[in-house]
């Protein structure tokens, strides 16, 4: 866990020191997580959490998350390194493992237990020699994988989301290089196993905790050791079980939709060598001609990957903006140019103000922000002040760089979407549509001007992943913050009573993509409760909001409503739609003790707002 | 090569840090003498104990171990 700092000195004595407070305690817990600790110190800091939290908390940044952790031989040693990754993440998690090798009973009963329990993510934590028991008795992979997806269906029966974790390649070769044609053989078993694994968890809607590709990063020296597996069935070495926590983690924060969204980079001995300022363009190490500039480059090219699957990249420096920018414009081996980058900063002033100001400008949260600087005391300085942004630990070497983001998967996504590949492109056209905004005096010919139209559809297959990502990632412009899974968006789609909306904003200057997501739900008095309703903060002033209301009033009438009912849950982060319903008109019937609201729409005197946004549906 | 002293030493570091309090090492005592001192505690010590020696056990030597002083023993053999 290169990314994360060393622990303090004093981490026994904080932890022996939690303040009374359960809130401030939590936040001290998650603190402490935050370092690379080691084994002993995982242990120690989860035996604090459970004594200190024996059920999750409900306060925390993010809602409580079971986890049904179902194995073939030992597992209770992963259970620290699993909450403790968690944590990390502000996730309180709650764990279930049924008694030892006994997850197939388990799901297949199911146990009453595993049944009450709930559980929100399955995560099948099979040992390669279990798996590869199977080639023994003569079965083949897709036998093998029958068997598992017919578990992963009763799992995803019982509401859970599916991690299957690959086989660790812990068997000895018995024949060679070419161990693939030796039939028996296990380790080509297991080889096999987890190259048809991805098609099939990809076809069961699972997902895949790639412990292979670890071991083939790490070597399999740092996640297995043959001695602990005699003396204790353990498979996941002890003293690997913090780095499976973590990553078991990432895919907790992709399902939650906590994965960062942007990439902040310093410039001066980050994404190049030498200072701009002082070197000038000739002078900064880049570029062929040196094995240094060839790894800036190699460093600039992993960015532009990132941004490729839809990772925003901005910059945080500490120069004359001109300077700053006259290599992304001149330098011949920049990888990265203007155009990659969505918010540029370079001024003298504090970065943790400059990192506020790209959130804002980018519209996201400061806990979607990853910042990449070389210098420790910048990097000091945010983790101070900025807890919430996640600083890996580097230095001016690159490669440490990309090591670091790697060892973080701060980005770790489930699925691609379009709107994933098109973000440079959507970026690039607010950039245009600001362009336009400047040059019309006013609101109404700006908006005129931009030519809209609002596409809707249903809830479909094709729409699921962005439907999903958008349920989990909207924290401003969201009513209720629900979260869904994709079982439970199904689910939806499944309910005759309900209805889901998918909203796409195009206009002249191209498609901004899926940037709003409805739910409703009719009840027999006519009633159609406002289950979701979010939308992406890249449109707003746009009039999307009004135009939403009218389909949702054309369409919950459709369904024989009368009211729209609409409900505000606060949060820390969606104080924007505190009067998003008084503003639409809504009458205002209730307010709950935090600060939520209830307000009713009659649909019979209900007059469409005029909007520049013509409505289609597609 | 750490001596016995420096071994045993180190070791009430490690068994405080895994119980979180002090524990007076005897090379005679064993983990009935200690509450709490589990098998989730055993390889808690062995894997701190091979990561301050920077050593791996075999299965043989963790086979052989009945007491505080048998710890120390096969530390002591092995950093020769």
């Amino acid at each position: 866990m290169r990314h994360l700092p060393p622990p303090p000195p004093d981490f026994r004595a904080r932890l022996a020191a939690l303040p009374p407070d359960p809130r401030t305690a939590w936040e001290g817990l998650a603190a402490l997580a935050a370092h690379a600790l080691s084994p002993l110190q995982t242990n120690a800091l989860d035996a604090a959490l459970i004594a200190r939290f024996p059920t999750p908390p409900a306060f925390a940044a993010a809602a409580p998350l079971r986890l049904a952790l179902l194995g073939s031989a030992t597992t209770e040693h992963l259970a620290p390194g699993l909450r403790v990754a968690a944590l990390r993440r502000g996730i309180p998690l709650a764990l279930w493992s049924p008694d030892y090798g006994q997850y197939q009973a388990a799901l297949e009963g199911p146990d009453p237990a595993l049944a009450e329990f709930a559980p929100q993510v399955a995560l099948f934590a099979l040992d390669a020699h279990h798996l590869a028991q199977e080639a023994a008795g003569g079965g083949s992979v897709a036998a093998l994988l029958d068997r598992l997806a017919a578990l992963w269906a009763r799992a995803r029966a019982l509401g859970a989301v599916v991690i299957q974790q690959a086989a660790l390649p812990v068997a000895p070769p018995l024949l060679g290089a070419n161990e693939h044609r030796l039939a028996e053989s296990p380790a080509a078993f297991l080889a096999a196993f987890n190259a048809a694994l991805r098609a099939r968890a990809d076809a069961e809607g699972a997902h895949v905790l790639a412990l292979d590709a670890e071991a083939a990063l790490a070597g399999l020296g740092a996640w297995y050791n043959p001695t602990y597996w005699h003396l204790a069935k353990q498979e996941i070495a002890p003293a690997a079980a913090p780095a499976y926590g973590e990553l078991v983690g990432r895919l907790l924060g992709a399902i939650r939709g906590r994965s960062a969204k942007c990439l902040v980079l310093d410039l001066d001995n980050t994404l190049w060598g030498g200072v701009i300022g002082d070197d000038g363009m000739e002078g900064i190490v880049l570029g062929q001609g040196s094995a240094g500039g060839e790894a800036y480059v190699a460093l600039q090219r992993y960015a532009r990957g990132l941004a490729g699957r839809g990772v925003i990249l901005a910059v945080c420096s500490k120069n004359d903006e001109a300077v700053a920018r006259e290599p992304f414009a001149r330098h011949p081996d920049m990888v990265l140019r203007e155009g990659d980058i969505a918010c540029f900063v370079a001024n003298w002033g504090p970065k943790p103000d400059n990192l506020r100001r790209i959130a804002q400008e980018l519209n996201i949260g400061l806990d979607s922000l990853v910042f990449l600087d070389d210098n420790p005391m910048e990097r000091d300085l945010v983790r101070r002040e900025l807890p919430m942004v996640a600083v890996p630990e580097t230095s001016d070497d690159p490669e440490q760089s990309i090591a670091a983001l790697v060892s973080g998967g701060y980005f770790e996504t489930l699925s691609i979407t379009e709107e994933d590949r098109e973000r440079t492109a959507l970026y690039a056209g607010n950039r245009a549509r600001e362009a336009l905004r400047e040059q019309t005096t006013d609101l109404a010919g700006y908006l005129r001007g931009l030519e809209m139209r609002l596409v809707w559809r249903g809830f479909d297959a094709v729409g699921m992943a962005r439907i999903v990502q958008l349920i989990n990632k909207s924290n401003q412009f969201n009513l209720t913050t629900r979260r869904y899974t994709e079982e439970d968006v199904r689910a939806v789609m499944a309910d005759p009573a309900a209805f889901g909306l998918q909203l796409r904003l195009l206009d002249r200057f191209g498609d901004n993509g899926v940037i709003a997501i409805v739910i409703g739900r009719v009840d027999a008095e006519g009633d159609c409760d406002i289950d979701t309703w979010l939308m992406s903060c890249r449109v707003l002033g746009r009039q999307v909001e009004p135009t939403t209301l009218n389909l949702l009033a054309a369409r919950a009438a459709a369904r024989g409503a009368k009211r729209l009912v609409g409900r505000y849950v606060p949060t820390k982060k969606n104080g924007m739609v505190k009067d998003h319903y008084a503003k639409l008109g809504f009458t205002m019937v209730g307010e709950t003790p935090d600060g939520g609201s209830r307000a009713v729409l009659e649909l019979a005197g209900f007059q469409p707002a005029e909007t520049f946004i013509e409505v289609v549906e597609g | 090569m750490p001596t016995e002293t420096e071994i045993t030493a180190g070791l009430s570091e490690i068994f405080a840090e895994v119980f979180g309090r002090e524990i007076a090492l005897t090379p005679a005592l064993t983990a009935k003498d200690v509450p709490g001192w589990d098998s989730f505690k055993q390889i808690e010590i062995i894997m701190a104990t091979e990561e301050r020696w920077g050593m791996r056990f075999s299965t043989r030597d963790l086979d052989g171990l009945r007491c505080v002083g048998d710890l120390i023993a096969v530390v002591a053999a092995k950093g020769k």
